[in-house]
């Protein structure tokens, strides 16, 4: 037997830690969200032929979400802190050991890098904005008249894009105090669900845009008027299956690294085997079983795999379950890794 | 160059909170706030139990992952390996919190993070930290490990002793004489 009684009880860390709340899963889930956007719409950028004029949504759409999703994210991470008038010495150092300022630093340059692709296609991405400013007009065709430009712009979206969506896992991963959050593999994680996350949101959009008629039910009803506003401006609806068949692989590599992950655990000390149980069957068993594997990855997996083989139509479900499924595994993983915690199991 | 630790003697402890009321004061510790605590530990299995209690506080780890994780340097290591917060650098990310192995932190209600100090305002004068000097059974003991002619060096060599959860590999500066 084994009784611990404490006299302590400072609030947020007695009687079990809890000094993050909705901000930081938010935070984590908006940053994967974006880094996956970038490396998604980095990547056809690269592609994107020189003549092309009539770019896939990642290009149009993606970068300017991402913007504003990176700006929700940073005001959610902003909300959380406790010290708040002192934010600026984020600034003020580099850390080289600190996740944190690394991850600081890192949002300083995907403000640039995404607004440069943001650049290259707001024309076609927002028309009316183009008409009121043609001065938006002539920088996209200085960009897109500059192969090597694009490349760079390109180029600079994945490797950013890589760098946030990675930091946001290896956030909590360096944080070995907290048992749950003792490995490695939660960088490659949090990187894959958001390039699913990513992918999941350009298709669900792709799938609103459609002209009407061909757009999913109740698209009006559950985006009203941005549904409305999207409607016909989809770029390139083939871009649909793409986004689908990559999301889908995404979410398989994905269900894969949390297999490891979970095994990882399994196989490691008392204490590491037991933050584990919280998710496998404890207090977040329900959530974690049916939130994110089923909800999140195994569901969407099988619908997009169906929607791909022409069995069923596309709809915005898979979309749908895929952001929940992000989302959850931030909380999940945030709430349950503070509930864990080093056991005293070697005392003489 | 000094490094401070701590010795507390858990055959003498009797758990009478001195410490923690001594710090509180000392240290104008918020009311519902601890930077020390008092724990008990029962373990066995009746008859054979065995029962410990323990001045717990920040360990002023050699390795503290406190100071490695603090995005803005406001968690340092000051002489003596004294592991600090500088109030007006510290932002309240809370990362430090989450990576004690101890929950030794937590956050002021002025908002920054806030700990044990081993009361260095006190030390660099030449005093002993508020809880060593008040303990009415005197088990607590505070001193240089690299003097060897120290106390905390001459108890460690002399009587067995054990740390709390030393495979986090932080490395800790509070020992308990068992």
């Amino acid at each position: 037997m084994l009784e611990l009684t404490t006299t302590r009880h400072n609030p947020e860390i007695d009687p079990g830690m809890h000094i993050w709340g909705w901000e930081i899963p938010v935070y984590l889930f908006l940053g994967g969200l974006v880094a996956g956007l970038m490396i998604i719409s980095g990547v056809r950028l690269l592609l994107m032929r020189p003549t092309e004029r009539h770019p896939m949504i990642c290009c149009t759409v993606g970068p300017l979400l991402g913007l504003a999703l990176l700006s929700l994210g940073m005001l959610a991470l902003f909300l959380d802190l406790s010290h708040k008038m002192f934010v600026w010495r984020l600034y003020t150092t580099f850390q080289i050991t600190s996740p944190m300022s690394w991850g600081s630093w890192i949002l300083l340059l995907v403000y640039p890098a995404l607004g440069a692709n943001a650049l290259a296609h707001l024309p076609e991405a927002i028309p009316a904005l183009a008409k009121r400013f043609p001065v938006l007009v002539t920088i996209s065709d200085f960009i897109l008249g500059r192969p090597r430009l694009v490349l760079g712009i390109g180029l600079a979206n994945m490797l950013v894009g890589i760098g946030l969506g990675i930091y946001t896992g290896i956030l909590l991963g360096a944080l070995t105090a907290r048992p749950l959050w003792g490995s490695s593999l939660l960088g490659p994680l949090f990187l894959f669900s958001g390039l699913s996350t990513a992918a999941a949101l350009l298709h669900g959009i792709l799938l609103v845009a459609l002209p009407k008629g061909e757009r999913p039910a109740f698209a009006d009803f559950l985006l009203g008027t941005l549904a409305k506003w999207s409607q016909g401006r989809a770029p390139d609806p083939s871009a649909g299956p793409v986004l689908a068949k990559a999301d889908n692989s995404f979410l398989t590599i994905e269900l894969g690294i949390i297999g490891l992950f979970l095994i990882g655990h399994l196989g490691s000390t008392e204490t590491h085997r037991r933050a584990v149980d919280l998710l496998l069957h404890g207090p977040y068993a329900a959530v974690f079983w049916v939130g994110v594997i089923g909800i999140g990855i195994v569901t969407p997996l099988t619908l997009q795999f169906l929607e791909m083989r022409n069995r069923i139509r596309h709809t915005l479900v898979p979309s749908v379950f895929v952001l929940i499924g992000g989302l959850t595994l931030r909380f999940i993983l945030v709430y349950a890794g503070q509930d864990s915690h080093w056991i005293q199991a070697s005392l003489p | 160059m000094s490094r401070y630790a701590m010795v507390i003697d858990t055959r003498l402890c009797v758990g009478c909170m001195d410490c923690v009321v001594a710090c509180k004061t000392e240290n104008r510790v918020p009311e519902g706030y601890n930077r020390d605590w008092i724990t008990e530990e029962l373990r066995g299995v009746y008859p054979d139990v065995r029962l410990e209690i323990r001045s717990e506080r920040c360990n002023h780890c050699d390795r503290p992952p406190c100071v490695s994780c603090c995005p803005t340097g406001a968690s340092h290591v000051h002489r003596g390996g004294v592991v600090l917060v500088t109030h007006d650098q510290c932002i309240g990310c809370k990362a430090c919190i989450a990576a004690c192995p101890y929950d030794a932190r937590f956050v002021h209600p002025d908002g920054y993070v806030d700990k044990c100090t081993f009361c260095i305002h006190r030390v660099e004068k030449g005093l002993k930290p508020a809880c060593v000097s008040v303990c009415p059974t005197h088990c607590m003991h505070f001193g240089d490990l690299d003097d060897p002619q120290s106390d905390v060096s001459k108890l460690l060599a002399s009587r067995p002793h054990h740390a709390l959860i030393p495979e986090s590999g932080a490395r800790p500066h509070v020992f308990y004489l068992t």
